[in-house]
């Protein structure tokens, strides 16, 4: 099984992956930022809670040997590998204001394909498709962008975190309802609307062994694996 | 340390509201715009999970994630405006005896308890069980878990270190510390008093909160 999506910068895709699925994102040309929300198709009110996997991980940044929990204490996917190091998950996306403030907004009726799409309305663009909307919103991850927050706590946003080539791989441990947008960081200064496209390649990820890295990378996510088999092998986890 | 402190002019002897918050336990209100709500640590080191929603547009709620990126810092202290999920100010801290609060840590839940400390904790309390029964208890609000997103820790010290870590310190707040906040719209607040059993940051005590509300500024 392989397939490679392409997606476009400013633009916003969606998908349920079954556990077991390897999702390989790759920025395609440098500077890419790809927003994503995941959620639990049998109970869409189960979602990604960013708050729980920094704390569960004693972690700020997000890179290979982390997972990515629900509110439920369970793991949506693992990040497998990542040739970038730091992905960003505190700073939520930019909105049509925002947008219009930074870049000037290009609407659809002028400039067709090149308008500026952001991120808010993307997410809300694809999760509308499944019966979501604003209330189900929760902060995202944001691939590919890196802010680090300085010793009094201030933001600082890396520009050049991410090269061509490079990419992150995520193995996803439950059915997951993703949701992405490929819309800019909110903290992105470029001089113009960044549009960065990536690609997508989903194959089948190997079976996670006893001594694997993720599992094995804190205390936490041994029992964050538990609770996951258990919803596997005795819930709603697992096959379509 | 960059602390933004600020004491308060208000007299607690002259507030219109007052309510102890035993550990365990919920406050939900609607705090009308313009009046000043504080929120008192009594014993010290005790995290006040709260949450704020527009009285008017209940979909509307408190962004972590929005306020941190607008204010340039991921602290919460005196000046900080409270950014809805819409970019629009809920509230502005105005009085602050700490000076530093976390809103990346979120609330505690029974599930993520079984992740952090061990699997036979998830019958223990939490904060998002403390949430799940205020907004049943309350659905004339229009609430339910689907609006329960992340929250203000008030009185929690989590500092974020310049290579990406996450580490959970001693607590800054002490006994009678407080917070204080004006509301900039009409706000339905809803605070846990967080009944964490597991964690040193309150030495392993949760104590009481007071709430306190002045309808009209008397500076």
């Amino acid at each position: 099984m392989f397939h490679e999506i392409h997606i476009d910068g400013g633009k916003h895709w969606s998908m349920t992956l079954r556990a077991g699925t390897r999702l390989r994102i790759v920025d395609v040309n440098g500077g890419a930022n790809v927003g994503m929300l995941f959620y639990n198709p049998q109970n869409l009110l189960e979602r990604y809670n960013a708050p729980d996997t920094l704390k569960c991980q004693h972690t700020f940044k997000l890179t290979k040997g982390h997972c990515l929990y629900s509110d439920m204490g369970r793991i949506f996917c693992s990040i497998i590998e990542d040739t970038v190091g730091w992905h960003d998950t505190v700073c939520g996306n930019a909105n049509r204001e925002l947008v219009a403030s930074r870049w000037g907004e290009k609407r659809y009726q002028e400039y067709r394909n090149e308008w500026t799409q952001n991120g808010h309305d993307a997410f809300l663009v694809e999760g509308g498709k499944y019966g979501l909307g604003r209330r189900d919103l929760a902060a995202n991850v944001n691939w590919f962008s890196k802010v680090a927050a300085a010793e009094d706590g201030t933001l600082q946003f890396d520009p050049d975190n991410s090269r061509a080539g490079r990419f992150v791989d995520l193995r996803f441990e439950m059915n997951s309802l993703v949701l992405l947008h490929t819309c800019p960081h909110p903290l992105n200064s470029a001089a113009e609307y960044p549009r960065r496209a990536v690609a997508l390649q989903l194959s089948k990820a190997e079976p996670v062994a006893e001594d694997d890295f993720c599992r094995n990378s804190r205390p936490e996510n041994g029992r964050g694996f538990a609770n996951t088999e258990l919803y596997l092998e005795c819930g709603s986890g697992g096959a379509a | 340390m960059k602390l933004n402190r600020k004491h308060s002019a208000l007299r607690p002897g002259e507030a219109d509201f007052r309510q102890v918050i035993p550990a365990g336990e919920y406050w939900i209100d609607t705090v009308k715009a313009g009046r000043t709500l504080r929120i008192v640590d009594l014993e010290g080191n005790q995290a006040a999970d709260t949450l704020f929603f527009n009285a008017a547009d209940v979909a509307e709620r408190y962004s972590a994630v929005d306020t941190i990126r607008a204010q340039g810092n991921v602290y919460l202290g005196c000046g900080s405006k409270l950014l809805s999920t819409a970019g629009n100010v809920m509230a502005q801290i105005v009085a602050d005896t700490v000076g530093r609060h976390d809103t990346l840590g979120g609330a505690c839940a029974a599930e993520s308890n079984t992740v952090r400390y061990a699997l036979d904790k998830g019958t223990m309390h939490a904060c998002r069980d403390s949430y799940v029964l205020a907004v049943a208890q309350h659905d004339e609000l229009g609430l339910s878990k689907r609006d329960l997103s992340h929250n203000i820790n008030f009185f929690m010290n989590v500092p974020v270190t310049t290579d990406g870590g996450l580490t959970f310190a001693d607590g800054m707040s002490g006994p009678g510390q407080y917070v204080e906040m004006r509301a900039a719209m009409d706000v339905i607040v809803l605070i846990s008093n967080c009944p964490q059993l597991n964690n040193p940051c309150n030495a392993y005590n949760p104590t009481p909160l007071e709430v306190l509300v002045w309808d009209a500024d008397v500076q």
